[in-house]
């Protein structure tokens, strides 16, 4: 049984998620603080991903990474980064598709801790900074793990996007959810059975956990 | 000394209305913030503190400006004040010790423990505030306030969140912080015996204008304000049954010195000694 297309698969999962946490934290700030003109705009756009087909996506990431349109091709000549058909190119591409999973519960969470909590770190003088990560960011915690493991879990589940700008190289970009594609189309039953079972197993555990931690039945184990 | 000349437009319940105030407070005073909800007591402290900005005039403290209309809005960060809200605003993530060190603004572990001392939390120190009674989470947020020795002390209707045998406990405890540290306190409050136990001067703002700036022994509104209409349910001769509105009440060892009758309409009045009589009205 060929195992690169799971590993593969959690790989992308894990670098995703890990960029994700970075790249959504000052998102979800802005978008909890801020009383700017713009909030609606960049709310509707990292929400995109929900609704729009993968496919339109993948597509639009295609073009604008392929090295015969401009963006593409100053990436590809000035920094040397090719995102098309490359593993890197998988993961811009997920972090961008994942980015509602790991928004929301971020900033729904930073919205419903009291502002007076807020306010009393900045009267004691501390910065916008130091009160996000060390009072709010502490006190969200199921918020986090719920984004964590969602965007873990979506990201896993891609198919369209990868397909569309990844291709099928294996080893690079065929992920688990291609590869069962891939042996479907070619009446290869038990290898995809193989890797759906995995997908479904593991999806399973981890959306569980979630939804145990929520109910507080883990928050007991927890600090 | 602080001088405050601030005014800004809130929105209340009828409709919109001006908050201006311009007084001055003396070092060390213990000023009351007396009025109705809505009239704008604690948009006052929190333009003080920085959290709110008013639309005109200025606050000074001492010799530094806090605030210039156009020209100077110091950052809630930078003015020292120490703020205690509704909510008590505890830190849940971090122990009744995290919560006082984090409020410092130098490092400085031996007024941890003399904080933590004062407030007999010492022996708790280790707890996360959900862990804590409401006293003991009111106490917590009281010094918590003090740990970064704040010019100005301001208090937000503290102890309205916990019962009547409590409030006079904490009364007496942010007394005994006041004789210990000195700070120049504004504490926004409606209740009578609160005014009367802790203040030295009242502001009872109206209609978002200053009605009465005094002594508190000159604020009339003490003298007679618990006073209720009732009308009488059922009497013996201590005790008396009565309906206020929708409820219904029992009032005991009560002085009655008029005859009465049931359906009659009374006034039901306390006096400053917390003496409760009964009076026919009309």
């Amino acid at each position: 049984m060929n195992w690169t297309p799971l590993f593969l698969t959690f790989k992308l999962a894990l670098i995703t998620t890990i960029l994700l946490v970075f790249v959504s934290i000052p998102i979800a700030w802005w978008l909890s603080e801020t009383k700017s003109r713009l909030r609606p705009i960049i709310e509707t756009l990292v929400s995109m991903p929900l609704v729009l087909p993968p496919t339109v996506l993948g597509f639009y990431f295609l073009l604008a990474f392929s090295p015969g349109n401009a963006f593409g091709a100053w990436l590809n000549d000035w920094l040397g980064i090719k995102l098309v058909f490359s593993f890197f190119g998988l993961v811009v591409a997920s972090i961008l598709y994942s980015l509602p999973f790991m928004v929301h519960p971020i900033q729904s969470g930073l919205a419903n801790i009291s502002t007076s909590i807020k306010e009393a770190s900045y009267v004691m003088g501390k910065s916008k900074f130091t009160t996000l990560m060390q009072v709010m960011l502490p006190n969200i915690k199921p918020a986090m793990i719920t984004g964590i493991v969602l965007s873990f879990a979506h990201t896993v589940g891609e198919f369209g996007v990868v397909l569309m700008i990844g291709g099928n190289i294996p080893g690079v970009t065929k992920v688990a959810s291609i590869a069962i594609y891939d042996e479907v189309e070619s009446m290869n039953y038990a290898s995809a059975n193989f890797y759906s079972l995995v997908l479904f197993v593991l999806t399973f555990s981890i959306l569980l956990i979630v939804y145990s931690f929520n109910a507080g039945y883990v928050k007991k184990f927890w600090r | 000394m602080i001088r405050l000349d601030i005014s800004k437009q809130l929105e209340s319940s009828d409709g919109k209305m001006t908050l201006h105030i311009n007084t001055s407070i003396q070092e060390g005073d213990f000023i009351m913030i007396y009025g109705e909800s809505g009239v704008g007591k604690t948009s006052l402290l929190r333009m003080i503190s920085g959290l709110m900005q008013p639309d005109k005039g200025s606050i000074h403290v001492k010799d530094e400006i806090w605030f210039l209309h156009q020209q100077i809005n110091l950052s809630p960060q930078k003015r020292k004040v120490g703020f205690v809200f509704q909510d008590y605003a505890l830190f849940p993530n971090m122990t009744v010790r995290g919560n006082i060190e984090f409020a410092m603004r130098n490092n400085d572990e031996a007024l941890v423990d003399e904080l933590l001392e004062f407030s007999e939390l010492q022996n708790l120190q280790q707890r996360f505030p959900h862990q804590l009674s409401g006293g003991q989470k009111q106490r917590l947020a009281l010094i918590r306030a003090l740990a970064g020795k704040p010019q100005i002390l301001l208090l937000d209707e503290p102890l309205s969140a916990v019962d009547y045998e409590m409030r006079k406990k904490l009364r007496s405890y942010i007394q005994k912080i006041h004789k210990k540290y000195h700070i120049t306190t504004i504490m926004v409050s409606h209740d009578h015996e609160e005014i009367r136990d802790l203040g030295n001067r009242v502001i009872h703002l109206k209609k978002g204008k200053i009605e009465f700036d005094g002594l508190v022994g000159e604020f009339d509104e003490l003298k007679t304000a618990n006073r209720l209409f009732a009308r009488v349910i059922s009497f013996n001769e201590n005790a008396i049954t009565v309906k206020i509105g929708e409820s219904t009440f029992t009032i005991e060892n009560i002085e009655i010195n008029q005859p009465l009758q049931v359906n009659d309409e009374v006034l039901i009045v306390t006096d400053l000694n917390n003496k409760t009589s009964v009076i026919l009205s009309s």
